[in-house]
């Protein structure tokens, strides 16, 4: 086509007038509010939005809510709003479940041991990591199970159905979370092995796991582990459960570290294998501490997925947050137009607040370790 | 200096575990045999289990009767259906459910994601707000929250709230206008489908020839004026009836519709073509503002409102103007012209063929609606809770496949003088598309997983109606996990198949 004349320009557009302000708050409004007309439009319908949306979260929030101390009259009364009198008396259940009354310092020590072990094992400044590291990932699973359960030195045996609420939602998570970083370390680096009837085992598993919801996966946990194991063994319900979830979440783990163990180049490998040190040093000293560094916040985005997804155990019956908060919707003393819809928001606001602090550290570290990646 | 020649002698004795192949081989053996062990003890102890419970395995309970009820189906279904029907009922409706939840997630998804890279601060903080909140809450708290918070706190049916276009919502559900149509719209159907493609190749070629010579054929411009005036005819109409709606005064005048389309249309070949484009806008913003203000803010009075609404309007109007230029449809992309293809080959079909469509609109009669379709809470509140909970994370994909476009191709696009619309639309997002189509799969893959979370509110899907009821019924574990998880199964591998293909086919080609 040499006869057609591409469409060019013919004129100059006449130039733009100089910007007339170079700060204050009428060119912040200008330039972040109504910068275009659809810019502005969009502003307005927004604000209206606004001015509709929060008087109503405030009234039924702050405002005409019963706070505890309130009694199920005030809740019951017309216009209510929240009855947070409600979360107050239910506050225990919530949290310990169905846990002995008298025995309610045995969860609290569990609860004060962690966060005083993993606090200082999220911040990178902190000493003694290393023992850090050990007493939280080994030694304090093991003091938890004998504080809960009991049984020994004299403590009363309180078997797990007694278990419940924010305890068991923490519970599953931890044991998901630590069990599942050494499985599914081994699950990437199996992915990755050259040897073939290794590879292609881990990969089954992890693309196994993957492919199903994780509802499925418990449902099985709860039915077919009896009819796996051999005649007459009976498993814990909570057990079974967190062969599940672990189970679950240590694919999803590992196709997260294989991100890492991929994202390292060649010449660390080779350079690891030139100083000539077996498959396993080379691994553990070179590899995997640079690999696992690079992934920090994926791994803490597993975490979060995890512990969202520990919610679902209450569809095969065990009584976590989500389970107690509902039964609670049916208590019958508190029967109020808002029981179940501030229960609801209470639940909410407890997992959006560990998720949403775990989201922000991920965040924080990704800063912190900035790999280079950053505009 | 006892430094030993060792190129010429053979390698170096070592012990057999020391030897990298062998090694390997031992590794793989062992690693073998307990899989294998471990499976085996597994198949063992079920089958011992099984032996001892009396029971057989086997599939042929698919064909025996299931005898329980299922509440809602997308064909017929009794008692004395066989389980493999109950199989496939389940199945169909956690397809309904994930078709309903990938197309509404989309669209979300997409504006949420592009209105928190917005320049405007309040829509941008709207949209982080959102998604951060919905992100950290559990999908099934919210689905519970839909369902036993919201929809089962609904009135009862006689207080139903009434929306728009006759849906009634109350405690047993959504009840929306059941389209009847009858054979002969078959053909519009057909002719809609010719019609958008030939629109399609028609809008193609326009834009060829213009890419070559700088201009639209005359042909097309003549199309687009005509198109052009058959559009504003419509939205006149539509414009002035509901003004009729708000202003009751106008009611008295039953040709004003035709008068005002008529005059518009009319305009539209006078140099003050322009005006009409705001005129249009100008009513629609100010009705459609009243209407919804004044569901927002009862309290506020009618006349503040329409007041209100009428200044927006007239602000609509005159932004419209402002952009406006005389030479619309010559320069322009005439968008007149395929839209009128699209819409009006089908809608002469349908006059000619004298086909009929007519809705059954939902009726209370003493206990319930009568006519209609009617959703359950539970399909409805599954949609409602998917949608928003896989917004939120499209939402964060599409917004890291923007901001993974260079700024160099921003600026680009700047320094050419396209404009922020287009310059999204023919820049960014076609480069965007690479990074956000794989993550996009997997979430349309956790949605379609997710839907069993049904089974908690009662949603008859797969996993309720087969791993559930099924599974109880007949106590076949085994083969009922089994079937379920197949079906799962086979959707991922479908769905990173498409995924690879599409891959392949937008991947950047380098060299």
């Amino acid at each position: 086509m040499t006869t057609s004349a591409l469409f060019v320009r013919d004129h100059f557009i006449d130039p733009k007038p100089a910007p007339g302000r170079t700060g204050g708050p009428i060119l912040w409004l200008r330039q972040n509010l109504f910068a275009t007309p659809s810019d502005s439009l969009l502003t307005v319908l927004g604000a209206v939005l606004l001015l509709w949306a929060v008087p109503h979260l405030y009234n039924f929030l702050i405002g005409h809510a019963v706070f505890p101390g309130g009694t199920v009259e005030e809740c019951r009364a017309e216009g209510a709003g929240a009855c947070w009198a409600y979360i107050g008396a239910r506050f225990n259940f919530f949290i310990y479940g169905f846990y002995p009354i008298a025995e309610y310092w045995r969860p609290n020590i569990v609860f004060a041991l962690g966060a005083a072990l993993i606090i200082p094992l999220l911040v990178p400044s902190a000493l003694f990591k290393r023992t850090n590291a050990v007493l939280f990932f080994v030694v304090y699973p093991v003091i938890c199970f004998y504080l809960l359960n009991g049984g020994v030195f004299g403590m009363r045996y309180v078997p797990t159905e007694q278990w419940g609420g924010l305890l068991v939602t923490l519970i599953i998570s931890l044991v998901g979370i630590i069990c599942s970083i050494p499985l599914g370390i081994l699950l990437a680096l199996g992915r990755q092995s050259k040897l073939p009837i290794i590879k292609t085992l881990c990969v089954l598993f992890i693309e196994l796991w993957r492919a199903v919801p994780l509802i499925t996966v418990l449902f099985m946990a709860s039915i077919m582990l009896p009819l796996f194991m051999p005649t007459g063994t009976t498993v814990d319900k909570l057990l079974r459960a967190l062969v599940g979830v672990t189970l679950f979440s240590s694919a999803y783990l590992a196709e997260t570290i294989r991100g890492g163990l991929q994202a390292l180049p060649r010449g660390q490998y080779e350079a690891g294998a030139s100083l000539g040190l077996g498959y396993w040093k080379r691994t553990y000293f070179i590899i995997l501490p640079q690999a696992l560094k690079h992934v920090i916040p994926g791994i803490v985005n597993n975490f979060i997925a995890l512990f969202k997804d520990t919610s679902l155990v209450s569809i095969v019956g065990i009584f976590d947050l989500l389970k107690t908060v509902q039964t609670g919707s049916d208590d019958i003393e508190w029967a109020a137009p808002n029981q179940a819809t501030t229960g609801y928001i209470f639940a909410a606001a407890v997992f959006w607040m560990f998720c949403f602090a775990m989201s922000r550290y991920s965040l924080w570290m990704e800063r912190r370790l900035d790999t280079g990646h950053k505009r | 200096m006892a430094v030993q020649d060792n190129i010429s002698a053979s390698a170096p004795r070592t012990s057999l575990l020391n030897d990298p192949v062998f090694r390997g081989i031992l590794y793989q053996v062992l690693v073998a045999t307990a899989v294998i062990a471990f499976i085996s003890w597994i198949v063992f102890n079920t089958a011992q289990n099984l032996a001892a419970q009396n029971k057989t395995t086997g599939f042929d309970f698919l064909f025996r009767t299931a005898g329980f009820d299922i509440s809602f189906t997308l064909f017929p279904w009794s008692r004395s259906s066989f389980y493999w029907q109950a199989f496939l009922a389940g199945l169909l409706n956690t397809l309904l459910v994930a078709v309903i939840g990938i197309v509404f997630s989309t669209i979300l998804g997409f504006t949420l994601g592009i209105a928190r890279l917005s320049c405007n601060w309040l829509i941008s903080r709207f949209a982080t707000v959102y998604i951060e909140t919905i992100r950290n809450i559990p999908l099934l708290l919210q689905l519970f929250f839909w369902y036993f918070a919201v929809l089962k706190a609904m009135p009862a049916v006689r207080q139903s709230f009434a929306l728009p276009l006759d849906i009634f919502i109350n405690q047993r559900g959504l009840m929306v206008p059941r389209p009847l149509i009858d054979h002969e719209f078959t053909w519009v159907i057909v002719a809609f489908v010719v019609a958008a493609i030939g629109a399609i190749v028609i809008g193609r070629w326009a834009t060829n020839i213009r890419t070559l010579t700088g201009k639209y054929p005359a042909a097309i411009v003549t199309a687009a004026r005509a198109a052009n005036a058959a559009v504003t005819f419509a939205m006149g109409y539509l414009a002035f009836m509901a003004l009729g709606a708000l202003l009751p005064a106008l009611t008295g005048l039953s040709s004003l519709p035709l008068i005002g389309a008529v005059v518009l249309t009319a305009m539209t070949f006078t140099p003050a073509s322009p005006y009409v484009r705001s005129i249009i806008a100008f009513i629609l913003a100010w009705v459609v503002l009243s209407f919804v203000l004044s569901g927002m803010f009862p309290s506020v009075p009618s006349v503040v409102i329409s007041v209100g609404s009428a200044i927006a309007g007239v602000v609509l109007g005159w932004i419209l103007l402002d952009g406006a230029d005389g030479r619309a449809s010559e320069g322009k992309f005439p968008i007149a012209l395929p839209l009128i293809v699209a819409f009006g080959v089908p809608a002469l079909v349908y006059w000619v063929t004298g086909a009929s469509l007519q809705f059954e609109v939902p009726v209370l009669n003493r206990f319930n609606f009568d006519g209609g379709v009617q959703l359950p809470p539970e399909l409805v509140a599954l949609v409602f809770g998917l949608t928003i909970y896989t917004a939120a994370f499209i939402a964060e994909n599409v917004r890291g496949g923007i901001r993974a476009v260079n700024k160099g191709q921003t600026e680009a696009a700047q320094s050419l003088g396209i404009k922020e619309g287009d310059r999204l639309r023919l820049v960014i997002i076609p480069q965007a598309m690479r990074v956000i189509v794989p993550p996009l799969t997997s979430q349309y893959l956790n949605l379609t997983k997710n839907s069993s979370l049904g089974a908690a509110i009662g949603y008859p899907e797969l996993v309720n109606v087969f791993t559930g009821t099924t599974l109880n019924q007949t106590g076949k574990a085994i083969e009922v996990i089994a079937l379920t998880m197949a079906v799962y199964l086979t959707f991922s591998l479908l769905t990173s198949a498409f995924m690879n293909w599409y891959n392949g086919r937008v991947a950047l080609v380098e060299r």
